[in-house]
């Protein structure tokens, strides 16, 4: 008796395993700036289209357009039977905090988030000022007035962590270099005005500046058409954004929310889903800088080689990047 | 100090490019208020322009023909508020702001249908947009003091759409002030009766002033998507429209008066953009809240100290109901 029952017991768990990975149900919440800003959204759409291609599994979206759908649409996508959903952004760190607790048994994901804690999420966190400081380098490489910029998207502390990164590079080659910092604004608005994007590298040229990185959203798009239109060179960030004006790109400093996308919904369909914090960086392959055929003629043999003795350094630990967001300071 | 200076005219320069779509929305307001229709939808109309701009120039590769189609379209929505507040006597403010909810909608949903980009329209190319310009002489005259750097820095190399709000401005206040037509406009926001007794249509006069108000419009959101911006990105005129009708209503309805209420926001503006990270003398850097905050608060300050009563034209917000 006893042994049928096991059997039983096994047959059904057989079942349902198989059930799950037949019935997987992912789902994603795009963030202000929309899937294709070009640059954070587009990448996790990437990722998400990878999984799609590979898998035939279809994936949920939903593009947040306005602040109070995050939670809405991430209740919704739980409640129309999702299994594992993934946030993009720390704007949705709030909303999935609530709604996890709500659902303990679906799964959720969420990407630069780090301070949460959850039996069923899983946060990514990205060195983002590993990756910074190298396209720093590259910028004060490139730069021959000794003068730099960035140009950041809303003023919070994880973009004062890309500059900083930024500014330690660019000091590492050249220590006298000036570095001007402007950021877009205060408001999730600031993700989305490239017009002020435009104006303000504007006025870092005016200053000299003939690199400029931006870490900013769909902003961005207008920082690199002025550094473009006036013959000067754009950084491009989390996506790679060579193409968005070829020969006027630098690099761009990949932010690899794609692999955080990818990974998520594959371990989900694997039944290797873990909940935990999940730090990227230089070393796993989190962060890197962009080389393709658009800035091959803008990157020399010297830029190259002290970019990679930079990163060699990072990833053996015989440099370490200072991270803004541990102490809210930049030492550089 | 010779760098000062140049940095003080590089400053000028972004407030002309900064200014030039509230010069143009403010015009378009004096035209339209000053015949009496309150004009809230100005922002409405400049982010339908500016998406009609992008889009056409994205499909057919010409800056010119986005231009012309932006106009259009912020024509058509100027007769549209025209027919629901003069021809039907409706509530003025209410229809403004019923044109600029549609807009903020329609062109994200018209936008993800036509590019699939989540209502953004592709990133225009060199020659979908209008280009700086330079005037011819700046590189020679640019090497004269003072006179010949403004020359060089400020007034040259700047799209057609810039000096064309400059432009504007001069016709505007040469219109209402010489001509017949500016006369009947006037009149018909003071009173209206008076234009009618005279055997002028009120309506007539109404219309046109919102047809022209449309055509400024339309050039202020081209500017946007097309001169400025390379591309459309949903709200992107970002309350444009509002501060232009606030400078308006600080012009005390005048073009001169809106013309520098304009410039100085935008100056403002590019000084604030200026302003971030620099070490000021005895605060040290200030925090970026208090410097993005800068224009807004100055300008408060500014206006409601310095600037006396406004009044607005008599007739404004209502509808004419011809007596029987």
């Amino acid at each position: 008796m006893k042994t049928i029952k096991t059997l039983i017991a096994a047959g059904a768990l057989t079942i349902s395993s198989v059930a799950v990975a037949a019935d997987m149900k992912p789902a994603v919440i795009y963030d202000m700036g929309g899937k294709f800003d070009k640059s954070f959204n587009e990448g996790v759409w990437n990722g998400v289209k990878k999984f799609t291609t590979e898998t035939g599994i279809e994936v949920m979206e939903f593009e947040v357009t306005n602040e109070t759908q995050r939670e809405q649409a991430m209740r919704r996508m739980a409640e129309r039977g999702a299994t594992v959903i993934l946030g993009v952004g720390f704007a949705q760190a709030d909303a999935i905090s609530k709604v996890s607790a709500e659902f303990p048994d679906t799964q959720f994901s969420i990407i630069d988030v780090f301070w949460l804690d959850a039996p069923n999420l899983r946060q990514y966190a990205f060195k983002e000022h590993e990756g910074s400081y190298i396209v720093g380098v590259a910028a004060a490489k490139a730069s021959q007035t000794g003068k730099v910029g960035f140009v950041g998207g809303m003023d919070i502390p994880l973009i004062r962590k890309f500059a900083c990164g930024y500014v330690g590079g660019v000091k590492s080659v050249n220590a006298g270099a000036e570095v001007f910092q402007n950021m877009t604004g205060t408001t999730p608005s600031a993700w989305n005005d490239p017009a002020k994007g435009a104006e303000l590298t504007q006025s870092q040229i005016d200053r000299g500046a003939d690199v400029v990185y931006q870490a900013a959203g769909g902003t961005g798009t207008g920082v690199i058409q002025a550094a473009a239109d006036s013959g000067k060179l754009a950084i491009g960030v989390d996506s790679n954004q060579n193409g968005l004006a070829p020969g006027s790109v630098l690099t761009s400093m990949l932010k690899r929310v794609d692999v955080a996308a990818y990974e998520t919904f594959m371990d989900s369909k694997n039944g290797n889903f873990s909940a935990g914090v999940r730090v990227l960086g230089l070393a796993e392959g989190g962060v890197d800088w962009a080389l393709d055929e658009n800035n091959a003629s803008l990157v020399t043999a010297d830029m190259k080689a002290a970019v990679d003795a930079a990163r060699n350094d990072i990833v053996s630990g015989k440099i370490t990047v200072h991270d803004y967001t541990s102490d809210e300071s930049c030492p550089y | 100090m010779v760098d000062l200076w140049l940095q003080f005219l590089l400053t000028l320069d972004a407030t002309c490019r900064v200014a030039t779509p509230l010069i143009l929305c403010a015009m378009a307001g004096i035209f339209s208020e000053k015949s009496g229709v309150i004009d809230i939808s100005l922002e409405g109309k400049m982010l339908m322009s500016a998406f009609a701009a992008a889009t056409v120039a994205s499909l057919t590769s010409s800056a010119l023909a986005g231009l012309i189609v932006a106009i259009g379209i912020s024509v058509l929505l100027g007769l549209l508020h025209g027919l629901a507040s003069v021809t039907l006597r409706g509530n003025q403010v209410i229809s403004g702001l019923a044109i600029n909810i549609l807009a903020s909608g329609l062109t994200v949903t018209v936008g993800i249908a036509i590019f699939q980009q989540g209502g953004q329209t592709p990133t225009l190319e060199r020659d979908e947009r209008f280009r700086p310009v330079e005037l011819p002489l700046a590189e020679q005259i640019g090497n004269f003091p003072v006179v010949g750097t403004i020359y060089k820095e400020v007034i040259s190399g700047h799209n057609i759409l810039v000096w064309t709000a400059f432009a504007t401005v001069i016709v505007t206040a040469i219109v209402l002030t010489k001509t017949r037509f500016g006369l009947r406009l006037r009149a018909v926001g003071e009173k209206p009766e008076a234009l009618d007794s005279a055997g002028v249509s009120v309506a007539k006069t109404r219309y046109f002033a919102l047809i022209i108000a449309g055509v400024l419009c339309g050039i202020a959101g081209a500017y946007l998507s097309t001169a400025h911006g390379s591309g459309f990105v949903r709200e992107m005129t970002a309350g444009k429209g509002y501060i232009a009708l606030a400078a308006m209503i600080f012009g005390k309805w005048q073009p001169r008066g809106a013309l520098l209420a304009c410039l100085l926001f935008g100056f403002l503006e590019a000084v604030a953009s200026r302003l971030q990270g620099v070490q000021l003398p005895l605060i040290g850097a200030a925090p970026v809240d208090l410097i993005l905050a800068l224009p807004y608060l100055l300008t408060v300050i500014l206006l409601a100290g310095f600037v006396g009563k406004a009044m607005p034209p008599r007739a404004i917000g209502e509808p004419y109901i011809k007596e029987r």
